[in-house]
C-alpha cells in the first residue's frame, strides 16, 4: 500500500486519458473487465428492455381504453401482459441500480481500483445478455401467458406457451445476479481505501451490500423453482401436480420466497441512491446515519420473512396468515424510519431542485404512498377483499416504477457527468422528471380507486364502469411513455454537445467525485484515503462559522 | 503521469478476458443445440450441441488456467486478493446451501404434512402417509449407510491432503488427493447401482420427484467436487501449491466438506426418517 495522497485531476481537460478513450475498440468493450465499463455496457442493455417492457404494456394500456377487445386477441393480450412483466422484473428492475450504478459506483465510492472479481463481473453481464434475449426470442416467437409468477399448475399442466424455456432464460439470467452479489460483498469487505470504516461508507455502499446478501441467498431457490418448472414440463417430474402426489402451493412458497425479497433487491438500492441525492442538494449530513444503515439491513433480513403475505387467499394456515401479516407490518418500521430520516434530512437544509432532486423528491412521495398501501396488503381481511386487483397492480408500480425508476433516472443524472464528462441539459431534465411524476400519478391513482371498487388485474374486458379510470390511467401512460422518452433524447444529445462536467460538478462530498470525470482507468492516481465520514457537508457549514451552506461548485471536498 | 500504470497497491486489476464472450457465446450455442435435438429440428442439431459443449469447455479449462498462471507464476494473488478469494468462496457455497434448502423445502412440504386438509387430491393419491402409499424405498442401512461411510472417509482423506501439504509433506497430499478421488469416484459409482435398482421412477410419484432431484443433485455436486479434486491432483503432481498458498486446493477440500454435509442431511432426512416398505432383494 502506497501513501500517495489523492492528486486532483484538472476540471475540464478533454483529452485526459480516461476510462473511456483509453482503448475504443469494440474487442476492448467485450472483454473489458473494468467495472465502469461493464456498468456502462448493463445500462445500454437495461435500457434496451426497459423500452421492450413499455412497448409491451402500451399496446396493452391501449387495449383497456375501451371495455371491450379490440386491438389484440385474448391470447396475445395475455402474453404482452406476462411479456411486460417477465422483461420488466427480471430483466430491467432486479439489475437496474446494482448492475448500473452499482457497479459503477462501488468501487470509486468505497476507494477501490476495480470489484474484487472483474471477470466474474463481465461473465455475469454475459450470462445475463443470454438469458435475457433468449427469453426475449421465447416471449416474441413463441410466447408465454402465465403472467411473471409462472403460478402452478397453470404453467405447468395447462399452459401452451413456452414456459419451459422461459423458465430457462430466467434460470440463467439468475446466475448473473448471484455472482454480481457475491463481487459486491466481496468488493466491500475487502477492497474499501485505508481510513474507509465500515461506517464512514456512503449509504448508496451499505444499501448494495445489503441488497447483494439478499441477491445472493435469495436467487438460488429462484433458479431451483424454476428448474422444477422445467423439470415437471419437460421430464414428467410431478413436483407441483396433486393427481400424482404434488402440491401446486409449495410453487407459491418456493416463488415468494425469492420474489419478495426480490422487491427489496429493486427497492433498497433505490434508497441508497436517494440518500445521496438529499443530502448533496440538501447540503446536509443525513440525519440518523446509524439508523439509516440499521433500517437497510433489517428491511433485507425481514423482507426473507413474509413471504406468505402473497398467500393470504391461497389457503395458507389462519395461524401463517396472522404471523406474515404481523411480519409484514415489521417491514414498516424500517421504511418509516428511512422516509423520517430522509425529511428530516430535508428540514433547514439548503434544497436546491436541481433534475435528481426532483426525482428524489417524487421518489420520496411515491415509496410513500406506495408503502403506506402495502399496509393495506399486508393486513389480512383487506387482501382477501383486494387480493389480485388492480390496487395491487398500484401498489407494487408505486415502489418499483415510483420508486426505483424514478431511483435510477436521478441517479443516471446525478452521476452522469461522472460516468461521461458531460453535463445534461438542467431545464429539459427538471420538465422530464416533473413529467414522470405526471404522469405516473396520472397512471397508477386511479388504478387504486377502480381496484379497490373490485377491477381485477390481468383482464381484458372488463365492466363498462370501470372504463374511465381505464382511460385515465391509459393517458398518463401515454404523458409517462413521453416523460421516459425525453431522457434518451436529450441525455443522448449531452454525450456529444453537453457542457463539459469538472471533476465535481455538485460539490458532493464521497471519493467518487474527487477523481476526474470521466475517471481514469483504475479510478484513482494513487490510493485515496479517507479520514471523515461521509456527507460532511454540514462541518463545511459549521466549519466557516456561519450559516450558510458550503459553496456548491467545486466545495466541500475533504 | 508516467508511472501510472506502475503497480502501487495490492490489488489485482485483471486484465481483459475474452472467457467470459467465448463462454457465453458457446453456452447459447449449447442450448440451440440441445433445444432443436429435443424437438427434432434439424439432423445436425447433436454436432451443434457438441460444438457448444467443447466451447464450454475450452472455456473453463481456459479460464482457469489464466487463473493459475496469476497465481503460480505472475504472483497476482497477494494476501489481500487470497482473502478476497476466501470470500469469494464462502459466498459461493452459501448460494449453494440454498439450492439445497429449496430441495429440502421441495420434499418436507409433502413428506411432514402427508395428510394435510386442504391437499385432497394429493393426500388422496398418497394415502396419508409418507413415504406415499405403494413406495418402496431403499434400506437405509445398506448402501446409503455405505455410502455415507465412504463420504466421510474422503473427508477425512482430503484434511489429510491438506495437511500433509501444510507439512510440505507432497507424498502425504499426493496420496491424500488419490485416496479422495477413488472414494468420490465410488460413491458416484455406488450411487448409480442404487439408482439402477430404485423401486420408483422420478415420473408419477412425488416421492420419486422429490429423491433423484435431491440425490441426484447432490450427486452432480459430488462429481463437480472429483472434478475439482482431480485437477488439484494434476496440479500438485505438476509441483504447484505450496505450504502458504494453495487456495485451489483448499476451494476444493471446502467443497468437498460441503457436499458431504449435505450428504449427512440427505442420508438423515431422506433415507434414514424417511424410510418405508423395503425393495425386496435389496437387503439380507
Amino acid at each position: 500500500m502506497t501513501d500517495t495522497t489523492l492528486e486532483f485531476a484538472p476540471a475540464a481537460e478533454p483529452l485526459e486519458k480516461n476510462y473511456l478513450n483509453e482503448e475504443t475498440t469494440l474487442w476492448s468493450w467485450l472483454t473489458t473487465t473494468d467495472h465502469k465499463r461493464i456498468g456502462i455496457l448493463y445500462t445500454l442493455s437495461i435500457t434496451f428492455f426497459f423500452f421492450i417492457g413499455g412497448l409491451a404494456i402500451g399496446v396493452v394500456r391501449l387495449e383497456l381504453m375501451t371495455p371491450h377487445a379490440d386491438i389484440v386477441s385474448a391470447e396475445a393480450y395475455n402474453r404482452l401482459f406476462s411479456l411486460h412483466g417477465i422483461i420488466m422484473v427480471w430483466f430491467f428492475l432486479v439489475p437496474s441500480i446494482p448492475t448500473t450504478l452499482g457497479n459503477f459506483l462501488v468501487p470509486m465510492m468505497i476507494g477501490a481500483h476495480d470489484v474484487a472479481f472483474p471477470r466474474l463481473n463481465l461473465l455475469s453481464w454475459y450470462l445475463f445478455m443470454l438469458g435475457a434475449l433468449f427469453t426475449l426470442y421465447v416471449l416474441i416467437a413463441g410466447g408465454v401467458d402465465t403472467g411473471w409468477t409462472f403460478y402452478t399448475p397453470l404453467s405447468t399442466s395447462y399452459a401452451t406457451g413456452h414456459v419451459a424455456a422461459a423458465a430457462a432464460g430466467v434460470f440463467v439470467a439468475g446466475f448473473s445476479t448471484i455472482a454480481t452479489g457475491v463481487n459486491f460483498v466481496a468488493t466491500i469487505h475487502m477492497l474499501r481505501a485505508p481510513g474507509m470504516t465500515w461506517f464512514r461508507l456512503p449509504l448508496f455502499v451499505w444499501s448494495m451490500y445489503a441488497v447483494s446478501l439478499v441477491m445472493l441467498l435469495a436467487t438460488p431457490v429462484l433458479a431451483m423453482t424454476l428448474l422444477l418448472i422445467f423439470a415437471e414440463r419437460v421430464f414428467g417430474m410431478p413436483v407441483f401436480d396433486p393427481a400424482q402426489g404434488g402440491d401446486p402451493l409449495l410453487f407459491q412458497h418456493l416463488f415468494w420466497f425469492y420474489s419478495h425479497p426480490a422487491v427489496y433487491i429493486m427497492i433498497l438500492p433505490a434508497m441508497g441512491v436517494v440518500s445521496e441525492i438529499f443530502t448533496c442538494f440538501a447540503r446536509r449530513r443525513i440525519f440518523g446515519y446509524t439508523f439509516m444503515v440499521y433500517a437497510l439491513l433489517a428491511i433485507a433480513v425481514v423482507g426473507f420473512m413474509v413471504w406468505g403475505h402473497h398467500m393470504f387467499v391461497a389457503g395458507q394456515s389462519a395461524l401463517a396468515d396472522l404471523v406474515f401479516s404481523f411480519l409484514s407490518f415489521i417491514v414498516a418500521v424500517p421504511s418509516a424510519i428511512k422516509v423520517f430520516n430522509w425529511t428530516a434530512t430535508l428540514y433547514r437544509g439548503q434544497i436546491s431542485f436541481e433534475a435528481p432532486m426532483l426525482y428524489a423528491m417524487g421518489f420520496l412521495a411515491l415509496f410513500t404512498l406506495g408503502g403506506l398501501t402495502g399496509l393495506h396488503l399486508a393486513s389480512v381481511p383487506l387482501d382477501i377483499h383486494l387480493h389480485d386487483t388492480y390496487f395491487v397492480i398500484a401498489h407494487f408500480h408505486f415502489i418499483m416504477v415510483g420508486g426505483t425508476v424514478s431511483a435510477f433516472l436521478g441517479g443516471i443524472h446525478y452521476w452522469w457527468p461522472k460516468f461521461t464528462g458531460r453535463m445534461y441539459p438542467e431545464s429539459w431534465a427538471r420538465f422530464a422528471a416533473i413529467t414522470m411524476s405526471i404522469g405516473f400519478i396520472t397512471t397508477f391513482l386511479p388504478q387504486y380507486v377502480m381496484g379497490y371498487a373490485g377491477m381485477p388485474r390481468r383482464y381484458q374486458i372488463y365492466l363498462p364502469q370501470f372504463q374511465i379510470y381505464h382511460v385515465i390511467s391509459s393517458v398518463g401512460a401515454m404523458i409517462l411513455a413521453v416523460a421516459y422518452i425525453m431522457p434518451l433524447l436529450y441525455l443522448g444529445w449531452s454525450l456529444l454537445y453537453g457542457r463539459r462536467a469538472g471533476s465535481n460538478p455538485w460539490g458532493a462530498t464521497g471519493l467518487e467525485w474527487q477523481t476526474s470525470s470521466p475517471p481514469p482507468k483504475e479510478n484513482f492516481h494513487g490510493t485515496p484515503r479517507v479520514v471523515e465520514g461521509p456527507y460532511v457537508y454540514h462541518d463545511a457549514e459549521t466549519a466557516s462559522g456561519s450559516e450558510q451552506a458550503a459553496p456548491r461548485p467545486q466545495g466541500a471536498h475533504r | 503521469m508516467a508511472d501510472a500504470h506502475a503497480k502501487q497497491h495490492d490489488y489485482h486489476l485483471v486484465d481483459p478476458s475474452p472467457w467470459p464472450l467465448v463462454g457465453s457465446i458457446s453456452a447459447f450455442v449449447l442450448a440451440i443445440g440441445l433445444i432443436s435435438w429435443m424437438h427434432n429440428i434439424f439432423s445436425a442439431a447433436p454436432l451443434v450441441f457438441a460444438a457448444g459443449a467443447i466451447g464450454v469447455l475450452y472455456t473453463m479449462v481456459g479460464w482457469w488456467r489464466d487463473v493459475i498462471i496469476e497465481a503460480e507464476y505472475r504472483h497476482f494473488h497477494t494476501r489481500v486478493v487470497q482473502i478476497s478469494h476466501r470470500y469469494g468462496m464462502i459466498l459461493f457455497i452459501a448460494s449453494e446451501v440454498m439450492f439445497f434448502v429449496a430441495w429440502f423445502w421441495a420434499y418436507f412440504n409433502t413428506a411432514l404434512f402427508p395428510s394435510e386438509a386442504i391437499e385432497v387430491v394429493r393426500s388422496e393419491f398418497i394415502g396419508g402417509v409418507w413415504p406415499p402409499k405403494g413406495i418402496q424405498t431403499f434400506d437405509p442401512w445398506h448402501l446409503p449407510l455405505f455410502n455415507t461411510l465412504i463420504l466421510l472417509t474422503s473427508g477425512t482423506t482430503v484434511t489429510w491432503a491438506h495437511h500433509a501439504l501444510l507439512e510440505n509433506d507432497r507424498e502425504g497430499l499426493k496420496w491424500g488427493l488419490i485416496c479422495t478421488i477413488l472414494l468420490g469416484l465410488s460413491f458416484t459409482c455406488v450411487q448409480a447401482f442404487e439408482y439402477h435398482h430404485a423401486a420408483f421412477s422420478y415420473g408419477g410419484n412425488i416421492y420419486g420427484a422429490t429423491f433423484f432431484m435431491a440425490t441426484g443433485f447432490h450427486g452432480a455436486h459430488v462429481i463437480i467436487g472429483s472434478i475439482f479434486l482431480i485437477v488439484c491432483l494434476g496440479r500438485a503432481l505438476a509441483g504447484q501449491f505450496n505450504p502458504k498458498q494453495h487456495l485451489g486446493l483448499e476451494f476444493a477440500a471446502w467443497y468437498w466438506h460441503f457436499v458431504d454435509v449435505v450428504w449427512l442431511f440427505l442420508f438423515a432426512c431422506i433415507y434414514v426418517w424417511g424410510q418405508g416398505p423395503r425393495i425386496p432383494g435389496m437387503h439380507e
